[in-house]
């Protein structure tokens, strides 16, 4: 049983859909657990980590602090919707051709961030860079490599 | 998540309905950083999310150089601070929302949100303060006015009456002569509570200081109008003697307490710290 | 230090084969003994085999599990740090509709093999509470610290548990959950909980003493779970020949892994009695066993996939979830998928152990360390098993010191049992004994790198247990830190200040198993037993393709359960690069001599005539009519199932030729005097590293732990209240270093390869977490002349100095 049941249309990657979710839920909790798109992770579940960062409405939104009702008439982009068909966005490709990630579970988030950040401000500086980032934790790689893929698809 | 309801307000009044009609544990849903949060560990005792976020009055960013800023309750953070008319008169909003919780917070936080939440450690509120920021409050029996300053009472708690919402936040026009700063401490170099934060706002005339406005962020129950550090300033030039004035006066004022954020000791000495830094950044941004 | 990151600074091995450049930015090499092999793909850096699925969010964490029929369970944890639980209700959650079961530790009743549960009789009879052998654990522990036993003994302990239809219906039952408490007096200091009348946690704990000539009791109730010592030499001695003695005490605080993916686990408990279980773990084999002994069932009754991990650090060793989630799928006959919430991860999960210690060093005046005694006492947890003794054994081990005498204390006290955290006992031991290092330096008027030079460790010298070291670099890093464009560099500024440090961790060896499959077009699948953390499956492969001389694209690794590979033990330790290798560089072996039997056949000749080429050829004399005979690899490959069906082979190993690790680092860092707030400005980490297999990998390794070792220094701590109650279990307030707390990390690795592997390999990952703590304390004090005794040195602290 789903306590409070609700549909909810949005459209998330692009996709129109109806979902059934419970007012009790989180934007986060419905990703994950009623239509079993998991790349948006639960790090904290209250705001501190970023490693369940979305886009919503073209503004970067820690999903764990929507609820999944307010996503009625919403459009959502998560991280499975940042590749196009054919190939990786060039961030991805970044990160994973300089090791901007270790064990990947912040990885996600750290894509939605820097996507937004990119869409912000193209060109930003290693400061602005890290303050952007600074909503997203990263316990295994010391933030490095992260900083440094960023910077580098903004160059490119 | 406790079981909580959502609805959707069509405008003020619906929104008022839904709130008195609701009960003690209807909350006005904005950016629900904080109360989705506090919704979900407990903290507090929700049953209907009632969203305003949809009611164009909530969610306004207005301004004019003659009547000042308009700020909707429930307008986002990043919106504010991506203003440029709110970037060139009032960047001691900007000081504070840029550092409330990081990027993702900001795109969901409001300023009535951190002012409805009412920690005394709420980063924008010492700059609200300072700024002159006004609240109108609806309800049931219609609309009133409360200054920033006058509107906690407590830790989480405030004026707000049963049915009663915030629907906007208004900052007086910016005058001549006039700046304002603000800053917080915190351990690390963002997503920290404040351990200590300070406002100031300073007039200048004929190389006086004229009128002037501090504040101060958690060291108190409450945001804290500190009367006596102003005072230190008014009537004369600005000078060292009298910023360290204005901080001693602060660090007197500052009635913290010791938790796991910070000591008694340091969060006086932080007032004071503080205080004199926002004077002299407010005075650097006079016109 | 932009350009840092651009040109990749890379120390080689002698003269020879000085990446390019680095010779135009005028780097510097470090000569080494050996020359180093022209690899063709070790040293390289490919995308990992798992990379893709990551960036897309494809990879399946433990969490992100899809089954159908799931339900979901949340834990009720202990409100108290310390109390008898007189009784518990689980009827009116039992009764809410959407629950299906609810457990607690009476659940946990196996078969009885090897587990002994805790009865009610036990306890009202008082044979529960019998006095242990000193030293030894009660065989209900484990299972307590997973579901309370008749004591809760830190706040956050599990009581009970519920398995439900949602998430949210689960949350509500914990609600309707009563348990009786009765309230006992706690303790949370480590100093505190081994003073006399001290609250006691286990009245059948009896202390085992490891250590001649102490009068440490092991008749008594007591905290205290075990004393050990090492010693060799006569420090009575050895001080008297000293010049200038220098003691100290140190404490430091509990620092949590923080991984950012929270503990989970998901369990079906079939008819048939098999338990499957999917979960996030840092070694599926521990996972299999441990969940096999608190339930009480055959080993191989129970199959642990492991699914990713999101970061481990050691804390992902023990079970906790996995027991809890088995009986709850056992009891409602659907699969129960359970995850920890943040605030649980920090109360109820290991994090590594608070410390106090005191450090005496001996010195002549030239700075030879004559004599050196150590007594590191440190916090356990709720159950015995602090890492003292590993932190005793590398306390001073960057050191030759004939006369030593180091005492380690396990203790208990109310605060969640503590679990391995990178080089786990290391940096609070190293911390103090550095700190002493810089105090004599100054006192001395060395430079500080000097005084470590003039006592380090190297091959033959005898470590604090009484083995003589094989080949190490240490020296080779100090010297490379002497001659780093960052030591050499002016300091510049006001309340400016620079620090160093060396630290020591040995790295693992243990058991890994693998297989390996030769498909007909030459690729080959890599079954491992390893559970891939931070890019194994790609260094493991790079090793397995560098045997063969094969291409790493066409090798494709798999991580696999616990029924389809042998034993491998965890992934940590800094172990599975090293161990993981050798079993590949095995399977490699194996598969060219297959390879070689093939040719044989088909050309009709003895092996001893056909040689398997650095190239991956199989390649044999020219035939009667002076035409050469040579497959490639892959046209060989296809000739496999016509000369004898394709090739599978298998290799177990344990090796002990691990080698050890040594990371020296220096900071340049500037103190607000106004505030009390550090800012890290430069920070560079030295490291011998054995060969880089990937060297992205093994620099990310590096400056991930460096960043753990910064939180540790600045800002990382638990707090508790008056009541024993940890107060900052969540992100906000347990201050993990942020994107903008560091600068860039700047490592230079050395290369000094361990005889006792193939490839060269040392294990890298623990090392660096080890220095920065006194690296900063030592920089701290440089810059505005305040020696903290205490980590973490947060603002607060230093303002208290300062005022």
């Amino acid at each position: 049983m789903i306590p409070e049941p609700k549909v909810v249309n949005t459209i998330i990657n692009g996709d129109s859909k109806q979902i059934l979710i419970s007012e009790r839920d989180s934007l986060l909790e419905a990703l994950r657990d009623r239509i079993g798109m998991t790349g948006a992770k639960e790090g904290c579940n209250n705001g501190n980590c970023g490693a369940c960062a979305v886009i919503m409405d073209g503004r970067l939104v820690n999903s764990c602090c929507v609820m999944a009702a307010e996503v009625e008439g919403a459009e959502i982009m998560t991280v499975e919707g940042l590749a196009s068909r054919d190939e990786l966005h060039p961030l991805q490709a970044e990160f994973l051709d300089n090791a901007a990630l270790q064990c990947g579970i912040c990885t996600p988030g750290f894509l939605m961030s820097s996507y937004a950040l990119l869409q912000e401000n193209p060109n930003p500086t290693e400061e602005e860079t890290r303050f952007w980032l600074a909503g997203n934790l990263c316990r295994c790689t010391g933030y490095d490599k992260i900083i440094d893929s960023v910077l580098t698809v903004a160059k490119g | 998540m406790q079981a909580v309801n959502y609805a959707r307000a069509t405008d003020v009044d619906d929104a008022i309905r839904l709130l008195s009609e609701g009960g003690q544990n209807a909350r006005v849903l904005a950016g629900g950083t904080d109360l989705i949060v506090q919704a979900r560990e407990r903290t507090r005792k929700v049953d209907l999310l009632v969203d305003v976020k949809h009611v164009e009055e909530f969610m306004v960013l207005e301004f004019d150089s003659s009547t000042g800023l308009k700020v909707g309750a429930a307008t986002p953070l990043y919106q504010v601070y991506g203003d440029n008319n709110v970037k060139i008169n009032y960047p001691a909003i900007v000081d504070a929302s840029t550092v409330i919780g990081g990027k993702a917070i900001q795109g969901r936080a409001s300023l009535g949100g951190n002012l409805g939440n009412s920690s005394p450690a709420g980063d924008s509120l010492p700059a609200m303060i300072v700024l002159g920021g006004v609240a109108t409050i609806a309800g049931p029996n219609g609309r009133r006015e409360v200054p920033v300053g006058e509107f906690c009472t407590g830790p989480g708690r405030n004026v707000l009456e049963s049915g009663e919402l915030i629907v906007y936040i208004n900052f007086p026009p910016v005058g001549d002569g006039e700046g304002a700063a603000w800053e917080r401490f915190i351990p690390r170099n963002e997503m920290d509570i404040a351990v200590a934060s300070a406002g100031a706002w300073v007039k200048i005339e004929d190389g006086s200081v004229t009128d002037a406005r501090i504040a101060l962020g958690a060291v108190a129950a409450t945001p804290l109008v500190a009367s006596d550090a102003a005072e230190a300033l008014i009537g004369k030039p600005l000078t060292d003697e009298t910023i360290s004035a204005a901080g001693d006066a602060a660090s007197e004022i500052a009635n913290p307490i010791t938790d796991m954020r910070g000591s008694i000791k340091q969060r006086k000495h932080l007032a004071k710290v503080l205080t004199e830094r926002t004077i002299r950044t407010a005075v650097e941004r006079i016109r | 230090m932009h350009w840092l990151r651009q040109n990749y600074r890379f120390s080689t091995y002698g003269r020879q084969g000085l990446d390019k450049k680095a010779q135009l930015i005028g780097e510097l090499s470090i000569m080494v003994a050996t020359e180093k092999p022209q690899y063709k793909i070790i040293g390289t850096r490919p995308r990992r085999p798992d990379g893709v699925d990551k960036v897309t969010g494809r990879a399946q964490y433990g969490a992100d599990i899809k089954l159908e029929g799931l339900l979901y369970g949340a834990v009720l944890r202990s409100p108290h740090a310390h109390a008898l639980i007189k009784s518990i209700d689980t009827s009116k959650a039992e009764a809410l509709d959407g629950v299906h079961a609810v457990i607690t530790n009476a659940d946990l009743v196996g078969s009885g093999q090897t587990f002994t549960p805790t009865t009610a009789e036990a306890i009202e009879s008082g044979t529960y509470w019998q006095a242990l052998e000193p030293g030894k654990a009660s065989p209900r522990w484990g299972a307590e610290n997973i579901l309370a036993g008749p004591k809760v003994l830190y706040h956050g302990h599990a009581v009970a548990a519920v398995a439900a239809d949602d998430v949210h219906i689960a949350q509500d039952a914990l609600e309707l959950i009563d348990v009786e408490y009765e309230i006992l007096p706690h303790v949370v200091d480590v100093q505190d909980a081994m003073l006399d009348g001290a609250p006691i946690l286990h009245p059948q704990l009896r202390t085992g003493v490891r250590a001649a000539g102490v009068d440490t009791r092991s008749d008594i109730e007591t905290n205290l779970a075990s004393h050990m010592r090492l010693e060799s030499g006569d420090i009575e001695k050895g001080f008297a020949a000293a010049d200038l003695t220098i003691e100290r005490e140190f404490t430091s605080s509990q620092f949590h892994q923080g991984y950012i993916e929270p503990q989970n686990a998901t369990a079906f408990w079939s008819h048939d009695g098999r338990i499957n279980i999917w979960t996030s773990t840092q070694g599926s084999f521990m996972a299999r066993d441990a969940t096999a002994d608190v339930l009480g069932v055959p080993v191989a009754q129970v199959k642990v996939v492991p699914m990713e991990i999101g970061g481990g650090f050691g804390g992902k060793i023990p079970i906790y979830l996995e027991p809890m989630a088995a009986v709850l799928s056992k009891k409602s006959s659907r699969p129960v998928k359970m995850w920890m919430d943040r605030e649980a991860v920090f109360q109820a999960t290991g994090p590594t152990a608070s410390s106090y210690s005191k450090v005496k060093i001996g010195v002549t005046n030239d700075g030879t360390i004559t004599a050196a005694e150590c007594l590191f006492a440190m916090g356990a947890g709720g159950y015995p098993g602090s890492p003292v003794g590993a932190g005793v054994m590398c306390a001073l081990a960057p050191y030759k010191i004939d006369n030593q005498v180091i005492d380690g204390l396990d203790v208990v006290l109310n605060t969640p049992k503590t679990s391995a955290y990178r080089a786990p006992g290391a940096p609070a031991t190293e911390y103090a004994v550095e700190s002493v290092m810089d105090e004599i330096a100054e006192q001395l008027d060395m430079d500080p790198i000097d005084l470590r030079l003039v006592n380090v460790a190297e091959e033959g010298v005898k470590n604090s247990s009484g083995t003589p070291w094989p080949k190490i670099g240490a020296k080779d890093v100090l010297e490379a830190m002497k001659s780093h464009p960052h030591y050499l560099s002016e300091i510049q500024g006001e309340d400016v200040g620079r620090g160093i440090a060396i630290g020591f961790w040995f790295n693992g060896g243990m058991e890994s198993s693998s297989s390996a499959r030769v498909n007909k077009d030459g690729s080959i699948a890599l079954i491992l037993g390893s559970v891939d953390i931070g890019g194994s499956r790609a260094s493991i492969s790079m090793q397995l393709a560098e045997t063969l001389g094969v291409t790493y694209e066409q090798i494709a690794p798999q991580v696999t359960d616990t029924d389809s590979v042998g034993y491998t033990a965890v992934t940590g330790g800094s172990r599975t690069t090293f161990a993981g290798g050798w079993v590949a560089y095995e399977l490699g072996q194996m598969i060219k001599a297959e390879m070689i039997s093939r040719a044989s056949k088909i050309w009709d000749i003895s092996g001893d005539e056909i040689t398997y080429s650095d190239e991956g050829t199989v390649v044999g004399p020219d035939d009667a009519e002076g035409n050469k005979r040579a497959f490639s690899f892959n046209e060989l490959a296809g000739k496999l199932q016509a000369t004898g069906g394709l090739i599978a082979v298998s290799a177990s190993s344990s090796h002990t030729t691990q080698g050890a690790a040594y990371g020296g680092h220096i900071v340049d860092l500037k103190v607000d005097r106004d505030t009390g707030k550090t800012e890290i400005l430069r920070y560079t980490a030295v490291q011998d590293v054995g060969t880089a297999i990937h060297p992205d990998y093994v620099e990310g390794q590096i400056q991930g732990g460096i960043a753990q070792g910064v939180g540790m220094a600045l800002n990382e701590e638990y707090y508790y209240d008056s009541d024993g109650h940890l107060m900052n279990a969540s992100f906000l307030d347990y201050r993990v270093p942020v994107a903008n707390d560091l600068p860039m990390l700047d490592v230079e690795m050395v290369e000094v390869p361990n005889p006792g592997h193939p490839f060269g390999v040392r294990g890298v990952g623990e090392v660096p977490i080890v220095p920065p703590q006194p690296t900063i304390r030592n920089a701290i004090y440089d810059a505005i002349g305040v020696r903290f005794y205490h980590t973490p040195m947060s603002p607060r602290r230093v303002l208290d100095e300062l005022l």
